[in-house]
């Protein structure tokens, strides 16, 4: 629970989950850039998927249509939120589920651990998930004795690594395929001692290696990609199978759904079945999407909890603007279109949503005081407005974050100092001979003083011009 | 206060904070349907390593036999229709067979609800000639025998068919990943192998 006062929008609380870094952007960065290999394997990984997903998206003629109706659809929704999120439990309620709500990260991690507990349990299997990352679900199970197991390939291989996630769609994408092997030589169980960095083999490893514990587990742990308002069905999409494993041989399923993942009705999948796959993994479709209503007798988990989760998403609601973060689907598009992501890597932003999307949602959830870096991790290229499926403008959310950040005291005297100058034409002159001095005095290249050499930690100051436009001007 | 109300709460403030609200409409000018092309459904599921028969009904029962190896163990829901299994197999209808028996099957045959042919999938929806949905997952091999009558062009028109009620599983190709250097793998912990039986 958060200590605010009841009823206003909250942030997410410090002290659990992941959507603070321990560093500042910029000097996370530095240390990324100076990795080779990190570089390399970041820049193979997405140069493949952004021509995948070009290509995908050049075949269907209304890509643009479903964009904007994507768009659209999510502006409703913002706009609806309680309504929709009423009817959603109700449709649940009714398909034998029960619902439940938290506040935070805290609250959820605490709802789904008495769960857990509840079914007798030591063991739970969990299908990739943003929002069960962002509330650090996985430490909570742990410090109360439950052991999840991540059966997603590419968060199994960052469990095993002892390693963070550091792409929304693919966890592991700072590693190539022999350090792959190498991660699976070290820490699986039972693995071939024989094995090749073929990515079949692999990939046979791993199934080879959760088989057995799909089996046996009988609790499962999702997220969810969709859920319908109008008919309580939760939709989650993937690749491998093993979300399927998990949705339907547990006794007991618990999903963990941010509440900004309702959409209103049925047919509102349309539009985002034929946006999410092309734009995230570059296919016409994923492999498997499984959907459900509430309990199936017969078929599937005969107990299902659906857990509800603000954690900060009230706050980024109150803002009008900044709001439209939470239309984001979880694509990654942005991500491996952005120059800065691709030579950074996700772990420098610090939270679990890093990239474009991430340096927009996590300074709103967490309050901007706490991710103050993150809106400056961006050249304002506006790549990633173009990629996204349901245009978020990133670029317009940036800057206006940056506005809110706070700033240090000497930008703002320069700033104020600046203006000032500016509004009187005789300083004015005089400033600019000055300038015109310093490249006489030969300091052409170099770094600003303290307290201003934060502008030119990573710029070089432009060589001051030999004549100012105005001695141009009057000399003609 | 109850978390519920704590949260709609919150919620309620964060929008009363934003001004007043304004009616979305959603335009909706994207395609709803499209001539329908077998040959682009056959062509999409190839795309995706599924392998495509199209065959007459009354050779569905050879064309499993081919698919299947003499012996083979099968698990099929219980209303399939018989007369497309032959009689090389040793078939086991799915009357609460328990997981360890279905994972130990070779292959499992199953009808479909609907397919896509734009997108290359086929959609279960757990009626009885489709089954629980542990059926067409633990085994290693898929056969999944479809009607024409069942493609449809688009996503959109999918949709539009299905019961949201009923449990869904869409199936694009085998299992894959794209989880090392984000290249595509097929074979992780579904089906390795799909073949896809349409008939006219």
């Amino acid at each position: 629970m958060t200590h605010t006062f009841l009823g206003m929008p909250s942030t997410a609380p410090p002290g659990v989950g992941h959507l603070r870094g321990t560093e500042p952007f910029p000097s996370a960065a530095r240390r990324s850039l100076a990795d080779p290999q990190l570089r390399r394997n970041l820049g193979h990984a997405t140069a493949t998927i952004r021509a995948r997903s070009a290509g995908m998206i050049a075949e269907v003629p209304d890509w643009q249509q479903l964009r904007e109706a994507g768009r659209a659809i999510k502006t409703d929704v913002m706009a609806r939120l309680p309504e929709l999120l009423e009817q959603l439990e109700a449709r649940v309620t009714e398909a034998g589920a029960v619902v439940h709500w938290a506040a935070d990260a805290t609250e959820a991690n605490r709802i789904v651990t008495d769960l857990v507990r509840a079914t007798g349990s030591e063991r739970v299997i969990k299908v990739k998930s943003m929002v069960t990352q962002e509330i650090g679900l996985n430490e909570a199970l742990v410090a109360a004795g439950i052991a999840p197991v991540e059966t997603d390939l590419a968060e199994l291989i960052v469990q095993l690594g002892d390693d963070r996630p550091s792409h929304i769609l693919v966890p592991a994408i700072h590693r190539n395929r022999a350090e792959i092997r190498e991660i699976f030589l070290r820490a699986m169980p039972g693995v071939d001692p024989g094995l090749t960095d073929e990515p079949a083999a692999l990939a046979a490893a791993a199934r080879n290696y959760l088989r057995q514990t799909f089996l046996t587990t009988k609790v499962a742990v999702s997220g969810a990609n969709f859920a319908v308002a109008q008919t309580g069905t939760l939709a989650v999409v993937e690749s491998e199978g093993n979300g399927r494993m998990c949705l339907t041989l547990p006794e007991t399923l618990i999903t963990v759904m941010g509440i900004e993942k309702v959409v209103p009705t049925w047919q509102d999948l349309e539009v985002f079945l034929q946006l999410l796959p092309r734009a995230s993994t570059g296919e016409r479709m994923n492999p498997y999407t499984s959907m459900w209503t509430g309990v199936t007798p017969g078929d599937g988990p005969q107990a299902f909890h659906l857990v509800l989760l603000d954690n900060g998403r009230s706050a980024v609601l109150a803002d009008p603007t900044g709001r439209q973060a939470l239309h984001c689907i979880r694509c990654s598009a942005c991500l491996n279109v952005c120059p800065v992501y691709e030579r950074t890597g996700g772990h420098a932003y610090g939270s679990v949503y890093p990239g474009p999307i991430g340096a927009v949602l996590s300074p709103q959830l967490t309050g901007v005081a706490d991710n103050a870096s993150l809106p400056y991790a961006s050249s304002l290229c506006g790549a990633c407005y173009d990629a996204c499926p349901v245009k978020i403008n990133i670029p317009e959310l940036l800057v206006q974050l940056r506005d809110q950040a706070p700033h240090p005291r000497a930008e703002a005297a320069a700033m104020a100092a600046a203006a000032y100058t500016m509004d009187h034409p005789r300083l004015y002159e005089a400033a600019q001979r000055a300038v015109r001095l310093s490249r006489l005095a030969g300091r052409r290249g170099c770094a600003l003083p303290p307290p201003l050499d934060g502008w030119t930690a990573s710029r070089d100051l432009p060589d001051p011009p030999a004549q100012t436009f105005r001695q141009w001007w009057a000399g003609r | 206060m109850s978390s519920r109300d704590l949260l709609l709460g919150r919620l309620r403030a964060a929008l009363a904070a934003g001004g007043p609200q304004v009616p979305v409409e959603v335009p909706r000018d994207y395609r709803h349907g499209g001539p329908l092309d077998l040959d682009r459904f056959v062509a999409r599921l190839i795309d995706y390593r599924a392998q495509v028969h199209r065959v007459s009904e009354d050779a569905v029962a050879d064309t499993i036999a081919a698919i299947l190896p003499a012996g083979a163990t099968v698990v099929v829901p219980p209303g399939l229709p018989s007369g497309w299994l032959p009689s090389t197999v040793t078939v086991r209808p799915d009357h609460d067979l328990d997981n360890g028996r279905i994972a130990a099957a070779d292959a499992v045959v199953t009808a479909a609800a609907v397919a896509v042919a734009e997108t290359g999938t086929v959609v279960l929806d757990g009626s009885p000639d489709q089954g629980r949905r542990v059926l067409s997952l633990l085994p290693d091999r898929h056969v999944c025998v479809l009607r024409t009558a069942q493609v449809v062009a688009t996503v959109p028109e999918a949709l539009a068919r299905l019961t949201p009620q009923r449990p869904l599983t869409w199936i694009s190709g085998p299992s894959a990943t794209s989880d090392i250097e984000l290249s595509r793998v097929e074979g992780v912990h579904g089906p390795r192998t799909l073949h896809v039986v349409l008939l006219p």
